[in-house]
């Protein structure tokens, strides 16, 4: 028989018995995150190719969650930290070595990026705005002179955005279940497709919806790749890794991931979505609401078997 | 030592440090966390004391924050029984000043005992009361039927009161339910008991034998500390154990033996050592008599004939006999301290002092040295009248060899008997839980209501407080002068105890309540001085210091008068036994009554479905005193129940399960314990920790948690030698039906 | 300079003083320890062996919670000790994630503690609170770069170990075996 077991009575709050360090607020900012992001890079993509009134929700009209969630997804950050009062510490200084720091400094740009390119289009939902003031209307002549440029900054941040809580993760050598590079292309496929099952939910144009579901259904079939990939590395790894992957092939999380997650969040809907392209008519909102249960799902399951994946006893 | 080299660096550098230390103060506070600072602020001034947790009283110096809160405790590096480093229980000794559930005003009971309703009073009420009580059982009774138990510094003034009173009735626990087996076996072989701490020259031996003493669980702080310096110095550790235990762990040899059969591995060890010849012949020749008693006595009780009744090989009863002898005469065989097992203990004890004598370890380099002590001048009182009644007594023909007040036997002798001549009719209790320390929980309760008057003085409102008349709440030991510290050892030392704060809340050193009480039982001039401080200036004055120095310097060494730490070689020593010699044979034994040489007798074993209930300590604990204080809780808030496999596989346990245990006479556990399966057990026993399972629910901490070993000990094996009561002669069984109890957590 | 700590296993008897001691000189709030005792057993009665450990931060010379860090409140000081910086630091927790020893956790007051190797001490030529106050003697500190330190004599007499080697932190935490 072997024990190994703290015998000084440890019992450190939030780290003992088991690591739960971070509970709702990050995967929610996770998701929120990723959303905003897939949101923002199609609306830069599209702009970019030229397309800002063939897919007007895509472009123009949709991108208005991405504000609101990043908003929140900050906020739940924040009220996330335990040390609130110095949360400007973050901005006096740029680690190239922390994702997160990356991450500070990126959300910064993405966020006042969003807010800007919704300012920009606000005559979407209010056709009869007025900024009154003068320097407010001469910030709207010069953003849409160089709409362009704003466009290719949201682009190339969105990637950072999406990819970068993937990395950020995936950085935590602690921490096997995370400890894979492929959780940053799959976090960014995620909220890549989020963005995307967003986009068909709003639009009201049926080409646009089309569109989208077949670049979603693109992007469900590479995240189901890239999660069967993830899964044949970790058994192909260490020990700990195995026993990280064992979380899903039979431990505590299996059925949470394999039927949130995997069967609601991309099996079912890429079925449906499947069907939608070869003329069966779904309503699209139920693909929909399931990719984006599904991308909260798998960043819910994530942290959480992530924290308890570990090295020691 | 280095820590030595370390701390003599900083006191030389004095002002200096502080002002360097202030600057770089400035520095890292940026870099500092809050409790860093503040012990940054406290490197100055500091108080000395000696500890008060357990009964090794370490020196150390208690240090405070820029509050004047106490901070932490530090060991003081002149003393001897802790060489500057303090044990878990000693440093965390602020807990037992930060406790928010000590006791805080004197209680006197209002309603029935032990339905636990008190109303607080004045000191002036409470003394009154007690004094009147006493005044009126004295003069129907006497004053002899006034006893005390102690455990404490408190228990010196306690015992001045009664002495003074004509009482001689001071038990302290620590004897018949503790080491008073060891104690007396000692006496009978080499003419003088063990006391505390124990004269081990353990950091010097070549081999330890430690025989159900699991050292490193239990924490006798200079004999882990030496125990250490001897695996330094390459060692041979030899442990007999039931359970593999810490020292176990870094034993060369590891006899797992079957319970109670110890008796029979020591005379055959004996056997081996005189039958192949490994004994220290010049030294026994010379030292010892009745050699040729015990040759004849050990013959038949070979390695073969121990085999059957301990499990333990015979090749393996060989070789370590050989390898203590070869190590001879730098050997221990530790005569262990809580002894008390089985009802036979002395005769066992007896054994440890035979084996020792015939290895030629007492008084010898790596065995036992000769401890020295010194002398303070009381303070002038006159003498104590002569009682004229004693619980001897009351138990004529029995315990004949013990020379001290058992605790048990004050308990006997105060349950109502109509065959005898009186009673004990009140109970000063200091320091000591007597429902966790007396087993038998029921029989001290039948006691405890036939008393006319209990006072219970004590920092903690622990079980006894219950039982109480009138409580005293006692101050800590960081917040009161007590006498000095005089422990014999390897140099004689003096420590002084020093208040590092002033007591909290209504609380007050036991000097005080016995010295009031003495104002209101008229026998004041037993003490002549108002305060323990001038009392301890008048002391030291005498012996050419002043509490001026102590208080700089905590110890004060006093030089060996003769350079006698070990026998000279060819010494003509006198041992204080009738022949004046070792006796192997012991002559005092057989005048009064009992066997002169031990004989091993089978004990009782665990019905099926039973396992032999074994208890012992956790390091960062110590009694049932702890349980309750935050920094140790901190480290362990309950014990468990140690199951082997086996035994888990055929109960269905698993480790964090709950079970209750009860014992042979039905008694069941007042709470659930925890069930750690483990491999350290054997199968026909289970193992925890003593201590725990706190009934008291003004203990908030501790209250409900983990079992309480003292509640399942209902069966008690008397030694009919000197009254040690053998606790190990209980058996459990598991009840794993919770029956829906919420478990306290 | 690089300071280092070794624990001899063979004399550690778990009594965690150095748990005890570490709270009341850093002022470890109750219920938190910057270090631990952990017990290893192997075997089957009575074929058995034990391991006792005293662990707390590795002071890793390739710290994971360093790197992680996004205000660069952990950082490394001198002699290679990794410290926190308590109003740099936000509480976001990402370095007790990162930590494979489980050695950091969330203060009371809101940043990240953990062991400091007593830094403040060290400075005054002082030993760490657990190493002064070892009862077996089992600890010791000092720079790996003096070849004389306690800690380089030691390491040179005996076997040793580090916890999880292959998490590629380069602990500073030997134990002697």
């Amino acid at each position: 028989m072997n024990e190994e077991l703290i015998i000084s009575g440890r019992e450190n709050l939030m780290v003992d018995p088991q690591l739960h360090i971070w509970h709702w607020p990050i995967p929610l900012y996770l998701f929120l995150g990723g959303l905003a992001a897939g949101v923002l890079f199609f609306a830069a993509l599209y702009y970019l190719m030229g397309k800002e009134n063939e897919y007007r929700s895509a472009v123009r009209r949709v991108p208005f969650i991405a504000p609101i969630a990043l908003v929140i997804g900050l906020a739940a950050l924040f009220y996330d930290l335990r040390h609130k009062a110095f949360f400007w510490q973050l901005y006096t200084t740029i680690r190239l070595e922390s994702p997160m720091s990356w991450g500070a400094w990126t959300l910064l740009v993405i966020t006042t990026a969003s807010f800007i390119w919704c300012a920009l289009h606000i005559r979407e939902f209010f056709p009869n705005w007025d900024w009154k003031y003068n320097w407010l209307k001469e910030l709207e002549t010069f953003f849409n002179k160089y709409k362009k440029h704003l466009a290719w900054v949201m682009l190339i941040f969105a990637i950072i955005t999406g990819v970068y809580t993937g990395i950020l993760l995936s950085a935590f050598n602690a921490r096997p279940l995370w400890n894979t590079s492929v959780l940053g292309p799959l976090f960014l496929a995620s909220g890549l497709s989020a963005g995307a099952a967003t986009i068909v939910l709003a639009s009201k144009n049926r080409e646009e919806r089309l569109l989208f579901t077949k670049i979603d259904l693109v992007i469900l079939g590479v995240e189901l790749f890239l999660i069967v990939h993830m899964f044949m590395g970790f058994l192909a790894s260490t020990q700990v890794q195995i026993e990280a992957a064992g979380l899903f092939l039979g431990g505590e999380y299996t059925m949470v991931f394999w039927i949130f997650v995997v069967m609601l969040g991309i099996i079912i809907p890429g079925i449906l979505d499947l069907m939608e392209l070869r003329g069966r008519h779904i309503p699209a909102v139920i693909p929909g609401i399931l990719v984006l249960f599904g991308s909260l799902m798998f960043r819910f399951v994530f942290v959480f078997a992530g924290q308890v994946s570990r090295w020691l006893y | 030592m280095a820590t030595r080299r370390q701390f003599i660096r900083i006191s030389a550098m004095g002002a200096g440090a502080v002002m360097a230390g202030a600057a770089g103060l400035r520095l890292l506070a940026s870099e500092l966390t809050d409790g860093q600072k503040a012990t940054m602020a406290a490197l100055t001034g500091r108080t000395p004391t000696y500890c008060e947790v357990c009964f090794w009283k370490c020196a150390g110096w208690v240090y405070k924050d820029e509050r004047g809160s106490i901070q932490k405790i530090i060991g003081n590096n002149e003393d001897l029984n802790c060489n500057g480093r303090l044990c878990p229980r000693g440093t965390g000794g602020v807990g037992m000043y930060h406790d928010e559930d000590r006791l805080r005003k004197p209680l006197i009971r209002t309603d029935d005992r032990g339905t636990q309703s008190f109303r607080e009073a004045t000191w002036e009420e409470a003394f009154d009361y007690i004094a009147e009580k006493i005044k009126v059982i004295s003069a129907e009774h006497g004053p002899e039927c006034v006893a005390l138990f102690t455990h404490g510094s408190g228990g010196k003034y306690f015992s001045t009161l009664l002495r003074a009173l004509g009482s001689p009735h001071v038990a302290a626990p620590s004897y018949a339910q503790c080491r008073g087996p060891r104690e007396v076996a000692f006496q009978a072989t080499f003419g003088e008991a063990l006391e505390s701490p124990e004269p081990l020259d353990i950091r010097d031996t070549r081999c330890l034998v430690l025989i159900g003493s699991h050292l490193g669980e239990n924490m006798h702080n200079g004999q882990v500390q030496e125990m250490s310096d001897a695996i330094d110095k390459g060692a041979t550790i030899i442990t007999v154990d039931p359970r593999f235990s810490t020292a176990a762990g870094k034993s060369k040899y590891w006899l797992p033996i079957k319970p109670a059969t110890d008796l029979a591995l020591l005379l055959a060890w004996i056997n081996v050592i005189i039958t192949e010849e490994l004994y220290d012949r010049p030294y026994v020749e010379k030292y010892t008599y009745g050699f040729e008693y015990l040759k004849e006595h050990v013959k038949n009780m070979t390695p073969e004939w121990a085999y059957g009744i301990t499990t333990i090989d015979p090749t393996v009863i060989r070789e370590t006999a050989r390898e203590m002898a070869n190590a001879s005469p730098a050997v221990i065989v530790h005569p262990g301290r809580h002894v008390t097992w089985y009802g036979d203990d002395t005769q066992r004890l007896r054994a440890v002092a035979i084996l020792n004598a015939l290895l030629g370890s007492w008084g010898r380099r790596g065995g036992f040295f000769r401890t020295e002590t010194f002398e303070l001048p009381e303070p002038p009182h006159p003498a104590y009248p002569t009682p004229k009644r004693s619980w001897r007594t009351e138990f004529p023909d029995l315990y004949k060899m013990a020379d001290t007040v058992l605790a048990n036997g004050v308990c006997d002798a105060t349950v109502p008997d109509p065959t005898r001549a009186c009673e004990f009719q009140a109970w000063i209790v200091n320091g000591t839980n007597l429902m966790e320390t007396l087993p038998n929980q029921e029989n001290t309760l039948k006691a405890i209501q036939a008393l006319q008057l209990l006072v219970v003085v004590d920092t903690m409102p622990m079980e006894i407080t219950g039982w109480a008349d009138v409580v005293l709440p006692e101050c800590t030991y960081l917040e009161r002068y007590d006498d000095l510290r005089v422990g014999p050892h390897r140099k004689p030392q003096i420590a002084l105890r020093a208040p590092a704060a002033e007591p909290l809340y209504d609380t007050k050193p036991a000097f005080y309540m016995a010295r009031e009480l003495a104002k209101r039982l008229g026998v004041i001039e037993y003490f002549p001085f108002e305060t323990m401080e001038e009392q301890l200036d008048w002391q030291l004055k005498q012996v050419g210091s002043s509490l001026e120095e102590m208080k700089k310097i905590g110890v004060k060494t006093i030089d060996r008068p003769y350079d006698d730490l070990y026998f000279y070689p060819d010494e003509d020593v006198e041992f204080y036994t009738g022949t004046g010699k070792i006796e192997l044979y012991s002559l005092a034994m057989e005048e009064a009554g009992y066997d002169p040489l031990p004989k091993y007798t089978r004990h009782e074993e665990p019905p099926e479905g039973y396992y032999r209930l074994n208890y012992g300590r956790a390091p960062m604990h110590t009694f049932s005193r702890t349980a309750n204080n935050p920094n140790l809780t901190d480290l362990m808030e309950e014990n468990s129940v140690w199951v082997n496999p086996r035994v888990a596989k055929e109960w269905g346990l698993s480790t964090g399960q709950y079970v209750h245990l009860m014992n042979q006479d039905g008694k069941r556990s007042e709470f659930p314990i925890k069930v750690r399966v483990t491999e350290r057990i054997r199968w026909d026993s289970v193992y925890m920790v003593h201590g725990f399972g706190h009934q008291e629910k003004k203990l908030r901490r501790s209250y409900g948690k983990g079992a309480s070993d003292t509640n399942l000990i209902t069966r008690v094996l008397v030694d009919p030698i000197m009254g040690g009561t053998g606790m190990r002669g209980n058996f459990v069984t598991f009840i794993t039906d919770l029956a829906g109890e919420e478990v306290v957590s | 300079m690089r300071y280092a700590m070794a624990i001899d296993t063979k004399k550690c008897v778990g009594c965690s003083d150095c748990v005890v001691a570490c709270q009341t000189e850093n002022n470890v709030p109750i219920g938190f320890c910057r270090d631990w005792v952990v017990e290893v057993m192997d075997g089957t009665y009575p074929q058995l062996e034990i391991e006792l450990r005293s662990e707390r931060c590795n002071q890793c010379e390739n710290p994971p919670c360093v790197r992680c860090c996004p205000t660069g409140a952990s950082h490394v000081a001198e002699g290679g000790i990794v410290l926190v910086k308590p109003n740099k630091c936000i509480g976001c927790g990402a370095c007790i994630a990162s930590c494979p020893y489980d050695a950091r956790y969330p203060h009371p007051k809101g940043y990240v503690d953990k062991c400091t190797f007593c830094i403040h001490r060290v400075k005054e030529g002082m030993k760490p609170a657990c190493v002064a106050v070892c009862p077996t003697k089992c600890m010791y500190f000092g720079d790996l770069d003096d070849p004389n330190s306690d800690v380089s004599v030691v390491l040179k007499k005996r076997k040793y170990k580090t916890l999880i080697p292959e998490a590629g932190t380069k602990p500073h935490l030997y134990f002697l075996i």
